[in-house]
C-alpha cells in the first residue's frame, strides 16, 4: 500500500492503497463519492466518467498513482462537484427539465462527458455533439434526450 | 459480527421516494434525513425490529398508506421501477383517488419486510394491473376519512368536500379539517376484502376520468433529481461495517468439472480473506474491492472439459436448430382451412427468418449486497421481484422465510435479466459463510457471457394469395431454441445452484412465440417447435425472459411476412395491412382491430405516408433511402412504426433517419413519461435488430464486452423520432378508460420495419438479425446493388 494525495471537488484527501488501484474505486469506497459508477472496467461503456483537469476521463482504468506524478495534484471532479453553493449545474437543471434518466445508471458518465465538451466547446454542432458522446453508452436508450439536454444547457450557459 | 441487520440510514432515508421534495417544500433542505424519519410520526417508513420479518398484511389500509400529522402521506407498494418511472405514476393515481396533494406524498417500494407483496415488476402490468388495488385502497382511505370528518362536525358526509387533503363543511368555512388533524399518527385499522392482492377492495367506488386532478398530467418524475445530481442510493452503493467484496471465478469452458483450486496462488495477496468453493462454483473474498477483483483474476484452478460439446458454434446455430429433435411442440392453431387456402391459391410465398440468441447486457452487471447479522439475511438487490428474491434466498439457505428481507433499491435497466437474479443467492450464500456482509458484483466478460439470453428463433412462414391479390392462407411455424427457459428466482435453476451441482428434475419447456396482429386471415396456421442445445445446465446459453419475451423474433417473421406478401401482389405496404384488418370481422377481437386500425391511420398521416408498393425503384449514388412499416400489438397495446432508412451501399451502414410510432396505450397516466418510455422501447428494439448478437465458439460464449455485442449509441440515434399517442378506443370519451401496459409495446414490430425498410430502399430483403454492416453489404453484393 502506498499513500496518494488526491484533490476531488476541491478538498484534499490522503489514501492509502495499492498504487494500481483504479481511480473508480478509491473514489466510491474510500471518498464515498457514488457519482461515478462501475460500468464495465474496461473503458468501454463512460459509466465511471470523471473530469481531471478539464478532461473527461474513465475512472476504471486510471491508476490512482497516474494522478500524483512530479508533486502536481490532479484536479479532480465527480457528478457530486458540480453543483455549486447547493444550485444545479445547467447541465443537471437541463437533465431534469427534459427528464432525460430513464434507469438513470450511464447518467453520471453522460453528464460529465457532456460537461467537458461544453467547457471546451459551448456551443457544440449536432455532429460534434454525437461523435463526443458517441463513447458513452446506455442500454435504456435515453440517447435522444440527452442530445436534447446537452442543447438546452448549451443556450443557457451561452 | 458486528452489524446489528439494520439498515444504515442515509440508505433507510434514501428508499422513499420524493423525500427530498418534501424537504424541500418544507423549508428544511439542510435538516438530514434522519432527523426528518424521526420527527414524522410513521408506521410504514419506521425501521422495522430486528426481525422476524412476516408479510405486510394486504388487507389492511395500514400495510398501503400511513397519514402523517403534518398531513402528508407515504405510500407503500409492492413494486419496483425499473426506470419508466412508475413509481411517479403511482403517486399521481393514489394522491386522486385519495384526495391529497401530490406534492404532500411520498412512496416506498419493494421492500419485503414493510411493503404488500406485489411481486415486483415485469410484464410490463404496472399500471394496467397493479396500480388497481393501490388505487382502491387509497379510495378507501379517503371514504375512511370523510366519515371521520363526518363524525366530528355532526353532519353528512354529502356535505362535506376534500380538497388536497383538507375537507371542510360546505357553505361553513369555519369548518375545516385536514387528514393528518383526523388521522395523524394513528392507524386506520380497517380491513379491506378480497381474496388475493389484485382482487383487493374496500367499499370506496375509484374515479373517473373528469376527476383526476394529478392523472393525465406529465408530472416529473421524482428520482430524476437524485440520479442527476448523485444523491440517489443505488443498490451498488450500499456499505455495512464490516463488509467485505466477493467476486466470483466463472468455468472458463461450458461443461466444465473443477478439479482443484491453488489457494496458494492468492493467499499471500493483499486483504485476501478466503476462496469460497461448492461443486463448479467458485468466488473470492477480499477486504477491498480491486483485491477481489484481482485475486478472482489470479487465482489458479484446473478444469476437466466435458466429453462432449456444450453447443454448436454460433455460425452454426440455425443448421443445428433445423435439424435438432423438438424437446417440446406447440399445440397448432387452426382458423379455416389453411390446407385447402394453399392447394387452391394464386400465388404461394415462403420465406425463413433467423433471429440469434440475444443477451440482456445490463448496463452494469448483476450484484447484490447480503448483511447475515444476527441469524437474519438483509439483501439489498435491484431484483424487479424482490419478493421472489427473498423466497429464492430463503429455500437456497435452507433459512425460514421470515428470517430473510430483500431490499429493493435502484439499479442498472436489465430488461428482465433481474427476474433472474443471481447476485442475490450469492451473495446471501457467501455472507452466510463468512458470517460478514458481503458484497459481490459480476465484471463485464461475466455477464455479457453468462446473463440470460434471449432464445434464437428460425420461423418458416407460407402465404397464400388469390388472384385478386388478398392474402387468404396463412402458416407460421417457428421452432425456438428455449428449451429448459429460466423462471423467476427459481432456487433450483440460479446459476450458483446449477453449479453446485442442484437442478431440477424437468427443464422448463421454454415456447415459441406466436405473431400478434389482428389481420383477419380466413385460413390461418400456427405452430412451433421447441429445441435445446447438447448442455442444458451450467451454461451462458440459457435463456430467459428478454423484454417482450419472444415478441420481436415472432413479430420480425410475421411483420416480415406481411411486407413480402404485399411486395408479390405489388401493393402498398400500409394499405395492406389495412385491408387485413377488416373491421366487420366478428371474432372476439374487434376492440384490439378497431384500434389497430387507428393505431395504423395515425401512424400513416404523421409520417406523411404516399401510397406505393415496395421497393423503390434503385436509386443512383452511394445512399438509397426507403420506408418501412411494423405493426403489433402486445396484451392491449397497439403500436405500429414507420422507419426512415438511409442505406450505404458501399459500406452496406444502415441509419434509421427517422423513425414515427402510433401507440395506443388507453389511459395515458403521464403522457410525457409515457412518450418516453416508448421511444426507449423502440430504440432498444432498434439495437437488437441492427447490432446485437450473442457469438459463440463450440466451449463458450465469445462476444464478452461492447466491442464484442454491441449496442446502440449515440451516433444511431435517428434525427427525427416523433411519438404519437392515440387513443383509437370505440368509445373514446368514456370516463373509465384505463391504462394498458407500456414497457415493452413499442420495440415488438421494430426489427420487421427496418428490414422493410432495407427492402424498400434497396429491393433485397434480409432474413436475418441482426442488419449489421457486414450482413447487409453481403446481401446488397449478391443482389448486385452495392457500389
Amino acid at each position: 500500500m502506498s499513500k496518494f494525495d488526491l484533490k476531488v471537488n476541491g478538498k484534499s484527501h490522503t489514501v492509502d492503497v495499492e498504487p494500481l488501484t483504479p481511480l473508480l474505486y478509491v473514489l466510491r469506497n474510500d471518498l464515498d463519492l457514488h457519482g461515478p459508477k462501475f460500468g464495465c472496467g474496461l473503458g468501454q461503456c463512460g459509466a465511471c466518467t470523471v473530469i481531471i483537469n478539464g478532461v473527461a476521463v474513465r475512472s476504471c482504468i486510471t491508476p490512482v498513482s497516474s494522478l500524483a506524478s512530479g508533486g502536481v495534484k490532479s484536479e479532480i471532479t465527480t457528478l457530486e462537484g458540480l453543483s455549486q453553493n447547493g444550485n444545479l449545474h445547467p447541465l443537471q437543471q437541463a437533465w431534469i427539465d427534459e427528464q432525460v434518466p430513464q434507469c438513470g445508471f450511464c447518467q453520471n458518465g453522460q453528464i460529465m462527458t457532456a460537461k467537458a465538451m461544453l467547457d471546451k466547446t459551448p456551443h457544440p454542432t449536432d455532429a460534434q455533439i454525437r461523435q463526443t458522446m458517441n463513447g458513452v453508452l446506455c442500454r435504456c436508450m435515453s440517447y435522444n434526450r440527452v442530445q436534447m439536454a446537452i442543447k438546452r444547457a448549451a443556450k443557457v450557459t451561452a | 459480527m458486528s452489524g446489528m441487520n439494520t439498515i444504515p440510514k442515509q440508505i433507510e432515508a434514501a428508499l422513499v421516494t420524493h423525500r427530498r421534495g418534501f424537504l424541500k417544500s418544507a423549508g428544511m433542505l439542510a435538516v438530514s434525513f434522519g432527523a426528518i424519519g424521526a420527527a414524522g410520526v410513521s408506521a410504514a417508513d419506521a425501521q422495522p425490529g430486528p426481525g422476524p420479518y412476516t408479510n405486510p398484511d394486504f388487507h389492511q389500509v395500514d400495510s398501503w398508506i400511513v397519514i402523517h400529522a403534518d398531513n402528508t402521506a407515504t405510500f407503500s407498494v409492492g413494486k419496483t421501477d425499473l426506470g419508466q418511472g412508475t413509481g411517479t405514476s403511482f403517486r399521481q393515481l393514489m394522491s386522486d383517488e385519495l384526495d391529497i396533494a401530490f406534492e404532500k406524498t411520498t412512496c416506498i417500494m419493494g421492500r419485503t419486510d414493510t411493503t404488500v407483496d406485489q411481486v415486483g415488476s415485469g410484464g410490463s402490468t404496472a399500471l394496467e394491473r397493479d396500480a388497481w388495488p393501490m388505487r382502491r385502497v387509497a379510495a378507501e382511505a379517503r371514504r375512511v376519512l370523510l366519515e371521520m370528518a363526518s363524525k366530528k362536525f355532526g353532519v353528512p358526509v354529502d356535505q362535506l368536500a376534500v380538497s388536497d387533503g383538507v375537507v371542510t363543511v360546505r357553505g361553513d368555512s369555519s369548518k375545516r379539517v385536514t387528514y393528518g388533524e383526523l388521522i395523524g399518527g394513528k392507524q386506520f385499522n380497517v380491513t379491506l376484502t378480497g381474496s388475493n392482492i389484485n382482487a383487493v377492495t374496500g367499499q370506496a367506488r375509484t374515479k373517473t376520468l373528469p376527476e383526476f386532478k394529478y392523472t393525465g398530467k406529465s408530472v416529473q418524475r421524482d428520482d430524476i433529481p437524485g440520479k442527476v445530481d448523485g444523491t440517489t442510493q443505488w443498490a451498488v452503493d450500499v456499505k455495512l461495517p464490516g463488509m467485505v467484496h466477493a467476486r466470483n471465478v466463472k468455468p472458463p469452458f461450458v461443461g466444465a468439472k473443477l478439479t482443484s483450486i491453488d489457494e496458494a496462488s492468492v493467499k499471500n495477496l493483499p486483504g485476501f480473506i478466503k476462496v469460497l468453493s461448492k461443486g463448479n462454483y467458485v468466488a473470492v473474498a477480499c477486504e477491498r474491492e480491486e483485491q477481489a477483483i484481482a485475486a478472482a483474476r489470479q487465482l489458479k484452478t484446473t478444469w476437466a472439459k466435458p466429453a462432449t460439446a456444450p453447443f454448436p458454434a454460433s455460425e452454426d446455430l440455425f443448421k443445428y436448430m433445423r435439424t435438432a429433435t423438438p424437446a417440446s411442440t406447440m399445440r397448432a392453431t387452426v382458423t379455416g382451412n389453411p390446407d385447402a387456402a394453399f392447394s387452391g391459391a394464386a400465388k404461394v410465398i415462403e420465406a425463413e427468418y433467423e433471429v440469434p440468441f440475444q443477451g440482456h447486457t445490463s448496463f452494469a452487471g448483476a450484484h447484490a449486497m447480503a448483511d447475515p447479522s444476527n441469524g437474519l439475511m438483509t439483501v439489498y438487490s435491484n431484483d424487479m421481484k424482490a419478493y421472489g428474491l427473498r423466497r429464492s434466498v430463503a429455500t437456497f439457505l435452507g433459512m425460514p422465510a421470515d428470517r430473510v428481507r430483500v431490499i429493493w433499491m435502484q439499479g442498472p435497466q436489465g430488461f428482465g435479466r433481474t427476474a433472474a437474479e443471481d447476485a442475490g443467492c450469492e451473495a446471501a450464500w457467501i455472507a452466510k459463510e463468512l458470517g460478514r456482509p458481503v458484497r459481490v458484483q459480476w465484471m463485464r466478460d461475466e455477464e455479457t457471457a453468462w446473463d440470460t439470453k434471449s432464445p434464437a428463433f428460425l420461423v418458416k412462414m407460407r402465404g397464400a394469395l388469390d388472384a385478386a391479390g388478398n392474402l387468404v392462407g396463412y402458416d407460421y411455424n417457428a421452432r425456438s431454441c428455449d428449451h429448459n427457459h429460466l423462471g423467476y428466482n427459481e432456487p433450483d435453476t440460479v446459476l450458483i445452484a446449477q453449479l453446485m451441482g442442484t437442478r431440477r428434475a424437468t427443464p422448463a419447456a421454454g415456447s415459441s412465440g406466436s405473431p400478434s396482429d389482428e389481420y383477419a386471415i380466413p385460413n390461418r396456421k400456427e405452430s412451433g417447435d421447441v429445441v435445446g442445445l447438447p448442455a442444458l445446465w451450467e451454461t451462458p446459453l440459457r435463456t430467459g425472459n428478454l423484454r417482450d419475451p419472444n415478441g420481436p423474433q415472432a413479430t420480425f417473421a410475421s411483420e416480415s411476412f406481411i411486407d413480402e406478401a404485399a411486395a408479390a401482389v405489388k401493393a402498398d405496404p400500409l394499405e395492406f395491412r389495412m385491408r387485413l384488418l377488416k373491421a366487420d370481422t366478428k371474432d372476439g377481437a374487434e376492440f384490439r382491430r378497431a384500434r389497430s386500425i387507428a393505431v395504423l391511420k395515425a401512424v400513416g398521416e404523421a409520417y406523411g405516408w404516399d401510397a406505393r408498393p415496395s421497393p423503390k425503384p434503385v436509386a443512383k449514388g452511394e445512399i438509397l433511402t426507403g420506408r418501412g412499416i411494423g405493426y403489433s400489438f402486445r396484451g392491449q397495446t397497439i403500436a405500429a412504426q414507420i422507419i426512415e432508412v438511409e442505406v450505404n451501399r458501399r459500406t452496406g451502414h444502415v441509419w434509421a433517419k427517422r423513425i414515427v410510432c402510433a401507440q395506443d396505450t388507453g389511459l395515458a397516466v403521464n403522457p410525457d413519461n409515457l412518450r418516453y418510455t416508448v421511444e426507449c422501447g423502440l430504440l432498444h428494439g432498434l439495437s437488437r435488430a441492427l447490432y446485437e448478437e450473442v457469438r459463440f465458439d463450440t466451449e463458450k460464449v465469445t462476444s464478452k464486452d461492447w466491442i464484442s455485442h454491441p449496442t446502440l449509441r449515440h451516433a444511431d440515434v435517428p434525427e427525427k423520432l416523433e411519438v404519437v399517442l392515440v387513443n383509437g378506443d370505440p368509445n373514446p370519451g368514456r370516463p373509465d378508460l384505463a391504462p394498458y401496459g407500456a414497457g415493452e409495446a413499442s420495440l415488438k414490430p421494430t426489427m420487421a420495419a427496418l428490414a422493410n425498410a432495407i427492402y424498400d430502399a434497396t429491393g433485397v430483403r434480409i432474413r436475418r438479425i441482426p442488419l449489421r454492416a457486414d450482413r447487409v453489404l453481403a446481401a446488397l453484393k449478391a443482389a448486385g446493388v452495392s457500389l
